[in-house]
């Protein structure tokens, strides 16, 4: 079979169709390419490429001081960049050995689950798309928005948010900000019911997504999977509870996990952390609502180094000026060593492999991209399968080109 | 936890006695080196063995050191115990003049793209890949960008003229 994938196209004994879903096929999503080798509808052979969109933020990093960075990360997986600012800062924060107080974690808490409901409302309304049923997508949507909303009421922005600073925030979530959050966890389950009835036991849904791309959790763990699609696989490791940070360990969640690996399952083990990450947003509100005296305004760590000092101090006054300059040009010297450090990305494990030599920017900084590493196993997993099962696997995969190509 | 630092430096260095060396623990993961020609056995053992099970490769990358003459380029593979959640760090050197590092892709499905990409960047020769060629860069690229001796952009130049940008 292999050997005549080979054969050039027009050659006589050349008995396969090369198709090309890619680089802007409207089932990527982004941009990258799948090469399909097809006899008749059923797939014989693939290969991916990628790096369309390379931006070569390792090496751009090499120059950057610590908050010059942060931007570089939004971009990696941008349908949920609050986490990789968080990733980030966390990863910084462990280098420098600060300590933030309860308050930022909780409210990080709540930024990072929001983030990750609104990356699996996308991919999972988007495989709805991608299978024929627009209408889910539309519904979901516009709490997508709220979110957004969220966002902008905390740091400005709205899809590359650059939020948060090492040790905190940059100012206090405001009274609309903290409306539009409780807004979002009363109207949303109501809205993610009605997306879950019309498609979980939607029998056109269930034909094209059971079965469609399956993998073993040995396979999966040997392709280096994390995230949803390997707990689709069913394995239970979210690093969340194996390795907590932000106080997860003090939140009570379940992870959900799949069985098969196949398309549906990863659909359900996404469906399933969206109610995870309501449960968490609840619990972190009340958490923030029992705290008192200054824990319960405090929203940074007491880290002069490194956090921005407020900008009316910048323009009266000398010294905040001298520092506001020294931590945007990045003119401190960090202390030297190696970090690896990990969050649970929406699409899995992000990691952060930071090499310091003691100077003002990364010697070596290294992003672990979940998505890059458990996009190679695609030809895997549709070999064999017909061609419509290769639209369904790839959106059900959750593949963000920026995250692919960093 | 069952499975600490000094054990498994106990454990390699029961088996690999002075050939795995340079042992130092930085943020709690336990970092150490080998011989390049090495890496596969030692791979191998934190795989396999029974009280090790290093099944989970993380990350793999690379890291150009041009001071440490003859071995400039360095491979750096986190391994992830995920019964136990323990990271350690293990790191291969070679010399930039022949970057020849055996491949992980035998043990490791995921090390494919991984090793793609570190020979993308650093130019490591990984002996033995399926399909060792560029995975970022274009195929067109004849140097290796990730190495030090290729600075970003000196953004005082002024041979561009980009009014757009203000330079």
């Amino acid at each position: 079979m292999s050997d005549n994938v080979l054969l050039p196209s027009g050659s006589i004994e050349k008995q396969t169709t090369t198709l090309n879903l890619g680089p802007t096929h409207p089932a990527t999503h982004g941009v990258f390419q799948n090469i399909i080798e097809l006899d008749g509808e059923k797939i014989v052979a693939a290969d991916s490429t990628v790096g369309y969109i390379h931006r070569a933020f390792e090496k751009i990093a090499e120059r950057r001081s610590l908050y010059q960075i942060t931007p570089l990360t939004d971009r990696l997986n941008y349908c949920s960049a609050p986490i990789n600012n968080m990733g980030w800062h966390l990863t910084c924060e462990k280098l420098l050995k600060v300590q933030v107080p309860k308050r930022v974690d909780y409210l990080r808490v709540i930024i990072m689950e929001l983030a990750r409901i609104t990356d699996h409302l996308i991919c999972n309304s988007i495989m709805g798309v991608d299978s024929g049923a627009y209408t889910g997508f539309l519904y979901v949507m516009q709490y997508r928005e709220l979110v957004y909303e969220i966002y902008e009421e905390i740091c400005g922005s709205r899809l590359t948010t650059n939020i948060g600073r090492i040790g905190g925030f940059e100012r206090d979530f405001t009274n609309t900000a903290f409306e539009k959050i409780e807004r979002f966890l009363k109207e949303y389950p109501a809205v993610l019911k009605e997306f879950e009835d019309l498609f979980t036991r939607n029998r056109i849904f269930m034909e094209r997504a059971i079965g469609a791309g399956p993998i073993s959790a040995e396979r999966a763990l040997n392709y280096g999977f994390t995230g949803p699609n390997l707990r689709a696989a069913g394995v239970d490791y979210d690093v969340r509870a194996v390795a907590p940070y932000s106080r997860y360990e003090e939140f009570d969640f379940e992870v959900p996990v799949g069985s098969t690996g196949d398309s549906y399952d990863r659909f359900l083990v996404r469906n399933g952390e969206m109610w995870q990450s309501l449960r968490i947003i609840q619990q972190a509100l009340q958490k923030l609502n029992d705290l008192k005296g200054e824990e319960a305004t405090v929203y940074h760590a007491d880290v002069p180094e490194y956090y921005l000092p407020p900008k009316k101090d910048v323009y009266t006054k000398m010294e905040a000026l001298i520092w506001h300059f020294k931590i945007i040009m990045g003119e401190i010297n960090m202390p030297a060593g190696e970090v690896y450090n990990a969050v649970e990305g929406a699409n899995g494990e992000l990691g952060f492999y930071f090499i310091s030599d003691g100077g003002r920017t990364p010697y070596r900084l290294h992003f672990r991209r979940p998505c890059f590493i458990y996009y190679q196993a695609y030809a895997e997993m549709v070999k064999g399968a017909m061609l419509s099962d290769a639209i369904v696997v790839m959106s059900s995969m959750n593949l963000i080109a920026g995250e692919m190509d960093a | 936890m069952a499975l600490s630092n000094e054990y498994i430096k106990e454990k390699l260095a029961a088996k690999f006695g002075d050939q795995v060396t340079g042992f130092e623990e930085q943020y709690g993961v336990l970092s150490f080196r080998s011989d390049k020609e090495l890496n596969l056995k030692v791979l191998n053992f934190l795989v396999e063995e029974e009280t090790l099970q290093f099944g989970f490769l993380t990350d793999l990358c690379g890291v150009h050191y041009p001071d440490n003459k003859g071995q400039e380029i360095a491979v750096v593979y986190h391994l992830h115990n995920m019964r136990e959640n323990v990271r350690i760090r293990y790191k291969v050197f070679t010399s930039i003049a022949k970057p020849d590092v055996y491949t992980a892709t035998g043990i490791f499905a995921g090390a494919n793209w991984m090793e793609r990409e570190t020979y993308d960047f650093y130019g490591v020769n990984f002996i033995g890949h399926p399909n060792l060629k560029r995975i970022l860069n274009v195929e067109e690229m004849d140097y290796f960008p990730m190495r030090k001796e290729y600075p970003l952009e000196d953004q005082s130049r002024i041979d561009k003229d980009d009014e757009m940008f203000g330079r």
